[in-house]
């Protein structure tokens, strides 16, 4: 395919291009720098790209939001996707407090948020 | 060394990404793949069999309860594994 | 923090904030919203509080012991519904399949077992939050290894 075919391709399904565009930056958040929390925020920006990438997939063109009124006949969106996104948010949440309690243990332990220097006081190389 | 190391991982990554949302259906197509008869099951049959008008809460609390079972157990043990870390004597 | 416009605009506005989550919690079967959007309302408010005055206050308005019952009990409301379902003769966690009435849709008090575990799953998020957020702030002076 052609660039300009691609282009008008992306263009039309923009929703997911700019999932991916998060995607890639919340992973490059998560792997360049060696604060633990911005790891944490990296991780994050991964999922609400994920859930960004899910919900757009339920949209139909020209429908509304998924409430009925008893007796007017129109069209709605997909609500299975809304759904089941709801599940994926609270377990975002509960992996990212899990992660915030651990940072605490380790800062009560070492001194340090820094990833690298937690890795030299251990003993271990750095890559 | 690692910068660029990383900046080819991500560049591999997105571009095996793009190349497969070219190919998915258009957003908003009436006649999408996912627009099967599930959800038009679950707008219709809603009313009579539920009496809610939120179609998203008859989904997750009737249609699919033992989904939000499942997620409300998630929300204890996180707050379990969070205090048994925190105040551990 | 101690600041004197911050103190007297959140005394003024919390109790519509709660006001407005509580709404959300129970009309949840007939406009967008739900459990967990209004239980996250509810949890907000609370750290409100716990924000702008400080931390002592926060906690003797709503101690550990009574979060802890409160977030108990929201599961076990979700588990109850579940067994009464098959108390009255259907499966686990059914609503018109096991004679629970629906009443007329558009009436607060309608749909059968939907208004209930919306209501104990609200709670059970609310009292998450404010758990949440006092054991990752509280400060212990007495346990800081050195190794």
């Amino acid at each position: 395919m052609t660039i300009t075919e691609i282009v008008l391709r992306l263009h039309a399904n923009s929703y997911y291009f700019f999932a991916i565009i998060l995607f890639i930056i919340g992973f490059h958040t998560m792997l360049t720098h060696n604060n633990l929390i911005k790891k944490v925020i990296g991780m994050n920006i991964m999922d609400m790209a994920i859930f960004l990438f899910f919900v757009a997939i339920g949209y139909v063109r020209g429908g509304r939001s998924p409430i009925l009124e008893p007796g007017v006949n129109h069209t709605f969106i997909n609500p299975l996707p809304s759904a089941l996104i709801l599940t994926g948010i609270v377990v975002a949440v509960s992996v990212t407090a899990y992660a915030l309690s651990l940072i605490i243990k380790l800062y009560k332990h070492y001194g340090t948020i820094d990833a690298e220097e937690i890795m030299r006081i251990r003993g271990g190389g750095s890559l | 060394m690692r910068k660029l190391l990383v900046l080819f991982f991500l560049a591999v990554i997105m571009v095996v990404l793009v190349a497969t949302v070219i190919e998915m259906p258009t957003i908003g197509d009436p006649a999408n793949v996912t627009n099967n008869e599930v959800p038009r099951r679950y707008v219709e049959a809603s009313l009579e069999e539920t009496g809610a008008l939120n179609v998203i809460a008859s989904i997750i609390t009737d249609y699919r309860a033992f989904d939000t079972l499942g997620e409300a157990t998630v929300l204890f043990v996180a707050i379990a594994a969070v205090l048994s870390n925190l105040k551990a004597h | 923090m101690e600041d004197v416009i911050v103190r007297y605009v959140s005394r003024f506005i919390l109790p519509f904030v709660q006001l407005y989550g509580l709404y959300v919690v129970l009309h949840g079967h007939l406009s967008p919203g739900g459990g967990f959007s209004g239980g996250a309302v509810i949890g907000a408010s609370m750290i409100l509080y716990a924000l702008s005055f400080n931390l002592a206050a926060g906690s003797k308005k709503l101690s550990h012991d009574v979060s802890s019952i409160l977030e108990s009990s929201g599961a076990l409301i979700f588990a109850g519904m579940g067994l009464l379902s098959i108390l009255l003769g259907g499966n686990f966690l059914a609503n018109r399949a096991a004679g629970i009435p629906l009443g007329t849709p558009g009436n607060l008090f309608s749909s059968g077992s939907i208004a209930i575990i919306t209501f104990g799953v609200g709670i059970k998020v609310a009292s998450t939050m404010i758990t949440l957020f006092y054991s990752l702030i509280e400060e212990e002076g007495h346990s800081h290894d050195h190794h």
